[in-house]
């Protein structure tokens, strides 16, 4: 097969015939889902061309159908859903009204496939080895013991495993996360698919990892000539990794277009929504707005009836700036000195998950620890939380060592700290109604009485910005961003002084994360709340951090101000992270 | 993996002293003298009594009754039933047979368990799956002496296929209907069990990837689903053997099998100390080292289980 390559100019028609013909074609596709109270439309009526030799990205948030797009190309779709019209054309040929059997002889061999989360798209009972030569095998690639192995081994070390051959007899818990998408790369384009169709495959890897995955994939393709069809919920990185972009709402294709210009000059009120809320896209950090707080509200009103907005922000800009000063003045909230935590692994001795870390976090203030997985900035919120002893050091909470307290001093200390974890799923208890999770802190603290901490948790969800009928709902009932609200609120119901943010907003779509991130702001500057916001997403951290320490292998390679971080890092993991943000150089038009 | 067997094996010794020593107790507390027992209506001559209870060691305190017991046991003497038989011959002559009858129902319930299972999770909903649930309640719902009588009732006196009762020597052809009795109760739950953990893991992404490397579903089922559907199933089949070897009582009565059920329940019944306190350690015994071959075969299917050196 010879593809010729043609990097930027898409769009014009190459000189062979073949070329002209669209590889793939979808025409008003639409997908259902059969639920007890009838069909529910996932995909309506979306079109898509690709022509070969591109590469195009499904962009959009949960829900959007841009996954159920993907499935329904390689006629995968979960459960009860199923094509209810539309047409895909693959090279002409129609696939949804192939048969079974054409499908299987079409999946892996002209649509390859790499799925989304590394730890659960490998079987765990086999061998890596057994699972790319099963693909080889049924794909027809090669035959024979040795042939198919010598393949496996070719294509694991395409994919960017330079050990395949020592590494086959292996496990997939015996890989790393970046590792096993590697493996699932290469069993995706082991028969030499015309069409790789990528779902979200870095979304669960490390920034450094995505990075170098991303990189290879797109020299992997172009090498090979694979058409590339990618899905992406980071707008950021669709617009960086492919030449085409297809941004996708509640089901339905709402703009596309080449990618720069598309996030440059974006139609769409909904593509300028996201547009604006990738925080891999922002540059400043979200000054608090409405707020209580007396003189950033006599500025604010000020500044209303001279210019409007922009001033408005920099005047709040400038009263944040005032109140950072005053609070670098005041004894620090937190104070962390050499702390360290080792755990004890059997069979292989000690292991370092934190190094000697100390840093101070100013009242009032946010400082962003941030890290890749392993790199020990959970299991210091955990110890500063005290739900992990430490090894050595010290940890002052408002001028009180954490390991001198006992009992009820320990109790009492837990009510001016509180944690929201990442997970709003999983943080909260689903057979308890909101209103009995948000009160179960003034429940335990002996807060008050019935009907006063009823009255706090309205007030409560009024601050979160979530109505108040939600008090007797259940978790199931409510999307991600509602359930992290009410993790907020949870944790403000005994108005704690610290609150510890462990990857708060990682699991959110980027809109959501952007309306969190500005309550959690407001509620900072209103509350006068200090944060540890643990995140391993550089993005965020420049909109809602003051201060950020790196960490690294349990030690933290660099502290400075966000700003200072950012324009001027001094580390070079600190680069790394830095260059690693999908979409950071791209610039924005509006 | 050796030292861990090892650690095991150590962990079973403070296992057995605490049940043999419960089982002594037990039975040394049961009221009535076995050994006045014995000779029925007649009332023998005291000096005859002492002497049999010299025999027996039955005029010595418990506790050193104990430790004479848990001698023997180290030296291989496992102490003589009241007919004089020694211990070790009866284990000897009924543990084979239980044996026997344990593999035989387990591989019936394997084999139409897994097969049941497989197929109503495969298709979910569907009339199979609806009449799989039907009959599995039924069985559950059974007490196994009716399905035992029942059993009896057609396929020995009714149709003639088999024998009723077990003969001499236990012979294979006479244990499968014992067997498939046993079989039933464990059928609805292997089949339950089979049918919870296919649905699971065919909606598992792994599934779809398999599926989307071009794999056919004939390919899919057995090697993708199956294979990691039956790790709770196995380890479910393995308890239930080191169940069924331990004794069916209630089977092994109804049909007469020599096994160890029957025999342990008639020496309870006679009260006769040293057959059942021997009985007991070796199932205790057996037990714990099915339950060990349970874990390392756990280890075996999944290879994320890896026992600490």
């Amino acid at each position: 097969m010879s593809v010729e390559l043609n990097g930027t100019d898409v769009d014009t028609t190459t000189s062979t015939g073949e070329a002209e013909r669209p590889l793939l074609q979808i025409k008003d596709l639409k997908v259902a889902f059969r639920t007890q109270t009838g069909d529910v439309t996932a995909v309506d009526g979306v079109d898509i061309t690709l022509y070969r030799g591109q590469s195009l990205a499904i962009v959009g948030e949960s829900g959007s159908g841009k996954s159920t797009t993907a499935h329904a190309i390689i006629n995968l779709l979960p459960g009860s859903g199923r094509i209810t019209g539309g047409q895909i054309l693959l090279d002409g040929e129609d696939l949804a009204k192939a048969s079974k059997k054409d499908m299987e002889s079409i999946r892996g061999r002209k649509i390859g496939f790499v799925p989304q989360d590394p730890m659960s798209n490998l079987n765990p009972v086999w061998s890596i080895g057994f699972q790319v030569e099963e693909a080889i095998r049924a794909n027809g690639i090669a035959s024979g013991r040795k042939e198919v192995k010598q393949r496996a081994i070719e294509v694991l070390k395409q994919a960017g495993l330079q050990d395949a051959d020592r590494r086959l007899k292996q496990f997939p818990h015996q890989f790393s996360g970046g590792m096993r998408q590697r493996v699932l790369i290469g069993m995706g384009l082991a028969a030499d698919p015309q069409l790789l169709i990528a779902d979200e495959p870095t979304s669960a890897l490390d920034v450094t990892v995505q990075r170098v995955i991303l990189d290879h994939l797109e020299s992997l393709t172009r090498e090979l000539g694979t058409t590339l069809l990618f899905i992406t919920h980071d707008l950021g990185l669709a617009a960086e990794r492919a030449e085409q972009l297809v941004v996708m709402y509640k089901g339905k294709v709402v703009e596309s277009g080449p990618s720069r210009e598309i996030l440059q000059n974006p139609q769409h009120p909904y593509t300028q929504r996201l547009v604006a809320a990738a925080p891999s896209l922002a540059s400043r950090r979200i000054q608090a707005t409405g707020s209580i707080h007396a003189a950033e509200q006599a500025i604010a009103a000020d500044a209303a009836t001279a210019a409007g907005d922009e001033l408005d922000l920099i005047a709040t800009a400038e009263a944040r700036a005032a109140a950072l000063e005053a609070a670098a003045s005041a004894p620090p909230a937190i104070v962390v000195e050499n702390l360290t935590k080792v755990f004890k692994i059997r069979g292989s001795g000690d292991f370092k998950a934190v190094d000697d870390v100390s840093f101070q976090i100013a009242k009032g203030t946010t400082t962003a620890l941030v890290g890749e997985s392993g790199s020990g900035k959970s299991t210091v919120a955990k110890m500063l939380l005290k739900l992990e002893d430490s090894t050595s050091g010290r940890i002052l909470v408002g001028g009180q060592d954490l390991a001198s307290l006992t009992g009820p001093e320990l109790f009492k200390l837990r009510s001016r700290m509180q944690p929201v974890f990442q997970d709003p799923y999983g943080s909260l208890n689903p057979l308890r109604n909101i209103g009995n999770t948000i009160g179960e802190p003034l429940f335990t603290h002996k807060v008050g009485d019935r009907r006063s901490r009823r009255e706090r948790v309205y007030e409560l969800l009024d601050q979160v910005a979530l109505p108040r009928t939600l008090i007797g709902r259940y978790p199931n009932e409510l999307s991600g961003g509602q359930r992290q609200r009410i993790a907020i609120a949870r944790a403000l119901a005994l108005k704690p002084e610290i609150v510890v943010l462990d990857e708060a907003v990682s699991a959110l779509d980027v809109l959501v994360q952007a309306q969190i991130l500005r309550l959690l702001a407001d509620l900072q500057s209103e509350l006068g709340l200090t944060y540890l916001f643990i995140t391993h997403d550089l993005a965020v951290v420049r909109v809602i951090a003051d201060n950020v320490c790196v960490m690294q292998k349990g030690r933290i390679v660099e502290a400075a101000t966000t700003d200072e971080v950012f324009d001027n890092p001094k580390e070079q993991y600190t680069q790394d992270l830095l260059a690693a943000i999908p979409g950071a150089n791209i610039e924005l038009g509006a | 993996m050796a030292g861990y067997i090892v650690r095991r094996l150590l962990q079973a010794i403070p296992v057995l002293l605490g049940t043999t020593f419960l089982i002594y107790f037990m039975v040394f507390a049961m009221p009535g003298d076995p050994i006045v027992g014995l000779f029925g209506d007649k009332t023998p001559p005291p000096q005859v009594l002492e002497r049999i209870r010299a025999q027996y060691n039955l005029d010595q305190p418990f506790i050193v009754q104990y430790f004479i017991f848990l001698g023997g046991i180290f030296t291989g003497n496992l102490g003589t039933s009241f007919s004089g038989q020694p211990v070790s011959e009866i284990l000897a002559a009924t543990f084979p047979v239980t044996l026997r009858l344990a593999v035989l129902a387990v591989f019936f319930e394997m084999v139409a368990g897994i097969t049941v299972g497989l197929v109503a999770g495969l298709r979910k909903g569907g009339i199979f799956d609806a009449s799989a649930l039907v009959v599995s309640l039924i069985l559950i719902s059974l007490p196994i002496f009716v399905i035992a009588f029942v059993a009896q009732f057609v396929f020995g006196i009714q149709l003639g296929w088999f024998r009723t009762t077990v003969g001499t020597g236990a012979p294979i052809q006479d244990l499968i209907l014992p067997a498939l009795v046993l079989a039933t109760i464990s059928f609805a739950q292997i089949s339950r069990l089979t049918r919870a953990s296919v649905i699971d893991t065919d909606g598992q992404d792994f599934v779809r990837t398999a599926a989307s490397k071009g794999l056919s579903r004939s390919r899919i089922v057995p090697v993708h689903i199956l294979r990691n559907s039956l790790i709770p199933v196995v380890t479910y089949l393995a308890v239930d053997f080191g169940v069924l070897m331990v004794g069916a009582t209630v089977t092994e009565g109804i049909f007469n099998v020599p096994g160890v059920g029957r025999t342990l329940y008639q020496a309870i019944i006679r009260g006769e100390g040293p057959t059942v306190v021997s009985f007991v350690t070796v199932m205790v015994l057996i037990y714990l080292i099915i339950n060990l071959l349970v874990d390392l075969l756990y280890a075996v299917l999944d290879p994320r289980i890896r026992y600490a050196k």
